[in-house]
């Protein structure tokens, strides 16, 4: 080393290289050949879907949105009869679901004793992964002889006058295909409640409580109002699910495709008609039909979860604002 | 008697408070009613031949008919190589798109695509997965639309999202002091990502991988469409007709057969047997995590 320059140049292999090596240009083209996969998914979903549904987009146009009869047998397909089914069960879902799981949720944060808090939350974050099959399954071994013997006819005799409750209570049906979603969707809608109630910050629920506001005016009036959007996001997250569940409903709804009217009709799902109708094909238009459903079905669910996306992330940054 | 103001602001308090404590026990009893009886059922042809045999002839017992009780082996093999296959095509293709997005893409626009993309990507519902895949293997070659193979692709559909976004949070939690240290030493830029960040976020991305695990192992809509009936002999290749636990308890229910019935409780429970372990597993690696964050 020479003595008289104490900082000598670095030798030729520790320059930092201007060229990127060899290894970082195969390792990023790697990389953003993933990234075109992923988006390549979507977009290949999207094509192959309108592409195999095109015959029945053809030669029925918009008639398959507003039809009222599902024959595969006559090649006749109008989806009304499956979107029926879907809608009553999911609002049947969302009527029940959201007053239980945001009381709960509000029990969980407000009121329950801390040794309560941990292993019930626990509890329902384990309950979201149970699989639906097994909802289905324990829904039509053991709630569907419940709704038949005893709450169908007792709604019957004392809400019947309603119109919602004629017919006869099979108990494979709408009213409880929608219970069996409710019961799924709760955990869903509890979890992202809790969430949201829990980040209202403590100032907010002193103020109240220092104007000598009652636990619930505290909950009612300073802590929901503040928790809202992540609550509404919690919501339709819930209702995403609901109107895309499949294994649930097709195994309690009865599988009818006629419109119904009763909630003690049985019916057919969107997600279940296109389950089902896969077992036996009558040929190239039914299959055509059936990705159609799931075009319909795709667009639904998409504009729902994009729309509490939204919501979700309107209610993070405003939490951010907040807490500054 | 008449009550003032304040005392019935605090009653209806009370009421209230009483509701929600009331409406966690009405959505508590379905769920432990639900798991109370998969456990019971489930419980009761719980021994060795359920791992060892294949299913039964089909049989109800009853008239001095005594059944024989069977296995589930064949749907145990079946979710194994379908879970398995999907994570094989989602895993690295998620990983590689996170890095993407973080590694390379920082704050630029075209980065933002892919969470976007996932975001998406995870409201598609199941059945629709399973259309979309029936969709394209019937264009490409229709032999292979009921099998395994095909069941595997539909569940890595729905992998993907969750993989992906996982490993994005994951990789944002690595400081990026990290990342110019390495710099510094020379190391390039690509062995920065593969050995020094996606190490230090490697528990992330396996509680991500474990979370879409527990996911596609419960699935069962797609695999009515995909999977065709492969569950009453041993399985053959993956291009052939397969089996999965979530199928075969769709079998049980819809079939009048009591022996079949059985297995398929069996089948449930250990399906939430699973699903449970890799929930307490991810749970377990995030604190891990979170404690050597703290500098443990």
């Amino acid at each position: 080393m020479n003595p008289d320059n104490p900082f000598p140049a670095p030798s030729k292999g520790a320059t930092p290289r201007k060229v990127p090596r060899f290894g970082d240009w195969t390792f990023l083209a790697l990389v953003i050949a993933a990234t075109l996969l992923v988006v390549g998914v979507m977009v290949t979903l999207v094509v192959v879907l309108l592409y195999g549904s095109r015959f029945t987009i053809q030669s029925l146009g918009f008639s398959f949105l507003y039809g009222t009869t599902w024959n595969p047998n006559n090649n006749v397909y109008g989806i009304l009869p499956f979107l029926d089914g879907t809608l009553i069960t999911s609002a049947i879902a969302l009527f029940l679901a959201v007053p239980l799981g945001l009381g709960a949720a509000i029990f969980l944060t407000q009121h329950a004793p801390g040794w309560l808090r941990g292993p019930v939350g626990q509890l329902i974050e384990l309950l979201a992964a149970i699989p639906s099959i097994v909802y289905g399954f324990w829904g039509l071994i053991f709630f569907v002889p419940i709704e038949r013997n005893y709450t169908e006819p007792f709604l019957k005799t004392w809400l019947g006058w309603t119109g919602l409750f004629g017919g006869t209570p099979f108990g494979v049906d709408f009213l409880t295909a929608g219970i069996i979603l409710s019961i799924m969707a709760v955990p869903t809608i509890t979890a992202l409640s809790r969430d949201a109630i829990a980040a209202v910050p403590r100032a907010q629920k002193e103020a109240a409580i220092s104007l000598g506001a009652t636990d619930w005016e505290v909950t009612r009036r300073a802590v929901l109002p503040y928790a809202r959007s992540g609550i509404v996001g919690g919501i339709v997250l819930g209702l995403g699910r609901a109107l895309g569940e499949t294994m649930a409903v097709v195994l309690t709804i009865g599988n009818t495709d006629k419109i119904g009217t009763s909630l003690f009709d049985s019916g057919e799902t969107v997600s279940g008609g296109i389950a089902l109708g896969f077992f036996e094909p009558t040929g190239p238009l039914n299959i055509s039909a059936l990705l159609e459903a799931g075009l319909v079905l795709l667009a639904i669910t998409l504009a729902i979860n994009l729309g509490a996306r939204t919501i979700l992330h309107r209610f993070q940054s405003g939490a951010a604002a907040g807490a500054e | 008697m008449t009550f003032d103001r304040a005392t019935r602001r605090k009653w209806f308090s009370h009421g209230m408070v009483v509701l929600t404590g009331l409406s966690i026990v009405v959505v508590a009893t379905p769920l432990v009613w639900i798991i109370y009886e998969t456990a019971l059922l489930g419980g009761s042809v719980f021994n060795v031949a359920l791992f060892t045999q294949g299913i039964p002839y089909p049989c109800t017992p009853g008239n001095g008919i005594t059944c024989h009780q069977g296995g589930i082996v064949v749907p145990i093999e079946g979710t194994l190589i379908l879970v398995g296959l999907a994570a094989l095509f989602s895993v690295p293709i998620g990983i590689g798109a996170a890095i993407a997005s973080v590694e390379y893409g920082g704050q630029r626009r075209w980065a933002r695509i892919t969470g976007l993309v996932a975001d998406v990507l995870s409201g598609v519902p199941s059945i629709v997965a399973g259309a979309f895949v029936y969709a394209l293997l019937i264009l490409y070659d229709p032999a292979i639309v009921f099998s395994t193979l095909s069941g595997s692709l539909a569940l890595a559909v729905l992998m993907l999202p969750i993989v992906t976004r996982a490993c994005e949070e994951a990789l944002r939690t690595v400081p990026h002091s990290v990342r110019e240290a390495a710099y510094a030493l020379g190391i390039s830029r690509w062995k920065t990502s593969v050995r020094i960040v996606l190490v230090g976020a490697l528990p992330g991305i396996v509680t991500g991988i474990l979370l879409a695990i527990a996911r596609a192992a419960g699935e069962a809509a797609p695999l009515l469409i995909l999977l065709g009936n492969g569950c009453a002999h041993s399985l053959q290749g993956i291009q052939d007709e397969g089996c999965s636990l979530s199928y075969w308890i769709w079998l049980g229910a819809t079939n009048p057969y009591q022996n079949w019935a059985n297995l398929a409780w069996a089948a449930a429970l250990l399906l939430v047997l699973i699903i449970l372990v890799l929930s307490v597993a991810s749970r377990l690696v995030l604190d891990r995590m979170a404690r050597r964050m703290r500098g443990g």
